[in-house]
């Protein structure tokens, strides 16, 4: 029963890790280029949840070509997809005032940037 | 010149191309396939960024110069919304392009549409990408170039 | 054709256009940047005001993307509320960019100018985009452009501290994101739609469901933190007093309030009221919060001695008295909260843009060398002045019929927390002045370090105009309340049901 429970939501027991490892991340590193990364494990792990919802049993690729064929819900598929240009830009920019933060101070340890 | 080896930049020289092809594929193939502009635009984005990590990033500046990204750069989302006004002026809703007054019939035009659309996003998502790796990149280049 | 029905997505496309069009223009002239920004938003503004009178006469206006009718298209939606924001927020930030082009010349490097208005009119397009769309995951999308553009622009700045406050923002901003995409999947997974309508009627069945707490804790923490809630506004004073101060009077006067919108959306429209008040008491916990956040923001902003960061922590205090008034959810509350919105981005949008024009005449920041400033920057000070008073609520200014309506609202509880809620807003009020009139008096009454003659020296005429406007403003919707509240009342009984 309890067996089940776990292997039959794998999906969730896995983004939850990685979830958590990008929330660790993002908290405890102190340098910004982690913390940059740690965010995208984070949000990663949700694209990876919502994807994994898509999913229906027996389900194959949505297109058709007329007939009744049982497919994947393609919805969540284009949302990621717009999601992840999100994601990405909010990294580019992320990385880009990392840059400029280590040009300027040349450190990019979070504790010693937060005493200037 | 590039500090790798004639190996590389040989193979580099051959691969640019057939990069340049699969990403234009996929742009053109979004409307019905897998694919679309934005995987399309930053496959291409990276053939070029592969000609900048081999040749060196001032190569590649003239290559994909500032101004001619930023030219495209704000053409694909400005596309995008004209198309999206060309809606309203042919009398529908903003994006209803499958009335638009094209000699076919209306699945085509709408068809017709979408690719012109992914063609947009794909030239503003490839230029969008060259642009964030070149600013990434852009001190290590400046510093590279002091030191010659 | 007729435009007329194509207003909520008008208003939006026009400063889009604009915005893809700047680089191009300012790439062969960088002054053209400036007047074609104030055309596009003018536009804007006028199309707010057509929307705002259709929304009066007629009701909601529903507009379907692409011609695909909800809930399977994506359905622009713009009632009351949504006209109330689009006026307030055309409004201020047409002020905000005309002031920027005497502003931005001076205070910012040349090659940053052709950024500067593309990320502006961005920002403005993502602010309208938030407020007309009807769909979850479009508000999640847009929130994030609006985020990214206000980083840029906080960025920009030529202060030294400006990419570490831009990084910390950034931060949490993204993780803000995170709350709300996951918040909005979870309300997918269970429902199968986004589109807010037809949310708000399918997810009554699974009221009681822990999937909804949990998606409905997620959106609130995410939302909370891109409004700067109490416990989450840490970002908030660094990034608005380090950004040019034309952009401080967008994110405090509009920004966050975007955030404050959509935490009525989700608590309004795609859940029902019934739920947030009784079943699920987010609304009370809200308001206890934002009773918090007055005090505590009101505190934070005496201690300061520089003058944009007082003003950065007090707009903290003044976010908690909108949530207080969502979250008294009873009608006059909610009106106030509402009617605080615009109040409060006059009257900070003025502050910030005198602070603006200060700095950019004197270079002063701290509040206590601004002694004999009355004298040389007359009509800026007397802006500055009137502004403050809005914002501690002496009446006839526009700050005291918000906070009035606010304390009808606590009192129209009737619960034992109404009369504390009320004496917050009164003790908030009160704190507030204690600031506000610190820097007043300083400003005509304060001990001069020079003895010498001082002569006038007013900003230019580019910004004292906008400086004026707003200031008028709020005195003249103080005198005539009316004219707000004819959308503000609606959308409050509207949005509660009663």
């Amino acid at each position: 029963m309890i067996l089940e429970f776990i292997l039959g939501n794998f999906n969730y027991w896995i983004c939850t890790a990685l979830f958590l490892i990008g929330f660790y991340a993002m908290i405890a590193k102190k340098n910004l280029i982690k913390k940059a990364m740690g965010f995208d494990i984070a949000e990663t792990s949700i694209f990876l949840f919502i994807i994994s919802t898509a999913d229906v049993e027996g389900g194959t690729v949505p297109i058709t070509m007329g007939g009744e064929v049982l497919y994947a819900n393609p919805l969540p598929h284009c949302l990621i997809l717009t999601a992840i240009v999100v994601a990405l830009t909010t990294t580019a920019v992320a990385l880009s005032m990392a840059v400029k933060i280590y040009e300027h101070y040349g450190t990019l340890d979070a504790e010693k940037l937060m005493e200037l | 010149m590039s500090l790798l080896s004639v190996i590389v930049r040989t193979a580099t020289r051959w691969l640019i191309p057939f990069m340049q092809l699969f990403g234009l594929y996929v742009i053109i193939h979004g409307h019905a396939s897998p694919g679309g502009g934005f995987q399309g635009g930053v496959i291409v984005a990276t053939s070029m960024i592969l000609y900048a990590i081999v040749f060196g990033l001032s190569a590649a500046r003239k290559r994909a110069t500032q101004r001619l990204r930023l030219v495209m750069e704000s053409a694909g989302p400005l596309i995008y919304a004209l198309i999206g006004v060309l809606g309203i002026l042919v009398g529908g809703v903003f994006l209803e392009y499958r009335i638009i007054p094209l000699p076919y019939e209306p699945h085509i035009t709408s068809e017709i549409m979408i690719s012109i659309i992914e063609i947009a996003i794909g030239i503003g998502v490839m230029a969008l990408c060259i642009t964030m790796f070149y600013a990434l990149a852009a001190e290590e280049a400046l510093a590279a170039e002091e030191v010659k | 054709m007729n435009l007329s029905s194509h207003l909520p997505i008008l208003i939006v496309v026009i400063p889009l256009i604009a915005a893809f069009m700047n680089p191009l223009i300012g790439w062969r002239q960088r002054k053209f940047c400036n007047p074609l920004a104030v055309i596009a938003v003018s536009a804007s503004f006028c199309i707010a005001l057509l929307i705002a009178r259709t929304v009066i006469t007629t009701g909601r206006i529903s507009y379907h993307m692409g011609g695909w009718a909800p809930p399977w298209g994506i359905e622009l939606a713009v009632d009351h509320l949504s006209a109330f924001m689009c006026v307030t927020i055309t409004f201020v930030s047409l002020l905000a960019i005309v002031y920027s082009k005497n502003y931005v010349e001076k205070e910012l490097a040349e090659e940053k100018m052709v950024p500067y208005y593309t990320l502006l009119l961005l920002l403005i397009v993502a602010m309208l985009g938030i407020v007309v769309t009807g769909d979850m995951f479009n508000l999640y999308i847009i929130v994030e452009m609006l985020s990214l553009a206000a980083y840029a622009l906080v960025a920009m700045s030529e202060e030294k501290r400006a990419y570490v406050a831009a990084y910390k923002y950034l931060l949490l901003g993204f993780t803000g994101a995170i709350f709300i995409l996951l918040g909005t999947a979870y309300l997918y997974i269970i429902t199968g739609t986004l589109n807010m309508a037809d949310l708000s009627v399918r997810i009554q069945p699974w009221y009681g469901s822990w999937v909804v707490f949990v998606a409905l804790a997620l959106l609130m923490v995410g939302f909370g933190i891109k409004t700067a809630l109490f416990p989450l506004h840490t970002w908030l004073p660094d990034a608005h007093s380090i950004a040019p101060s034309s952009i401080s009077a967008v994110l405090s006067g509009l920004v966050i309030k975007t955030g404050a919108y959509c935490i009525i959306r989700t608590l309004f429209t795609v859940f029902q009221p019934r739920f947030v008040i009784e079943v699920m008491p987010v609304t009370s916990a809200l308001s206890w919060i934002a009773a918090i956040a007055i005090l505590v923001g009101s505190l934070f902003a005496i201690s300061q001695t520089d003058l944009k960061w007082m003003l950065a922590y007090s707009s903290v205090a003044h976010i908690g008295f909108i949530v207080l008034g969502v979250g008294l959810a009873t009608g006059y509350g909610t009106t106030g909260g509402i009617l605080h919105i615009f109040n409060h981005s006059m009257a900070k949008g003025c502050l910030f843009l005198c602070a603006g024009a200060i700095i950019y005449k004197t270079g002063i920041r701290n509040i206590y060398d601004l002694a004999g400033l009355g004298d040389k920057m007359p009509v800026t000070m007397a802006a500055f002045t009137i502004a403050a008073f809005s914002m501690v609520g002496i009446p006839p200014t526009a700050g005291f019929i918000s906070k009035f309506y606010l304390g009808l609202g606590a009192l129209e509880q009737g619960t034992w927390a109404g009369w504390v809620f009320a004496g917050v807003i009164l003790l908030g009020s009160l704190l507030t002045a204690v600031f506000y009139i610190r820097v007043v008096n300083n400003v005509y009454f304060g001990e001069r370090k020079r003895r010498e003659e001082i002569e006038k020296d007013e900003a230019p005429l580019g910004m004292l105009i906008p400086i004026v406007i707003l200031a008028g403003g709020c005195l003249i919707f103080g005198i005539f309340p009316k004219i707000p509240l004819a959308l503000a009342e609606p959308a409050a009984r509207l949005l509660l049901g009663i």
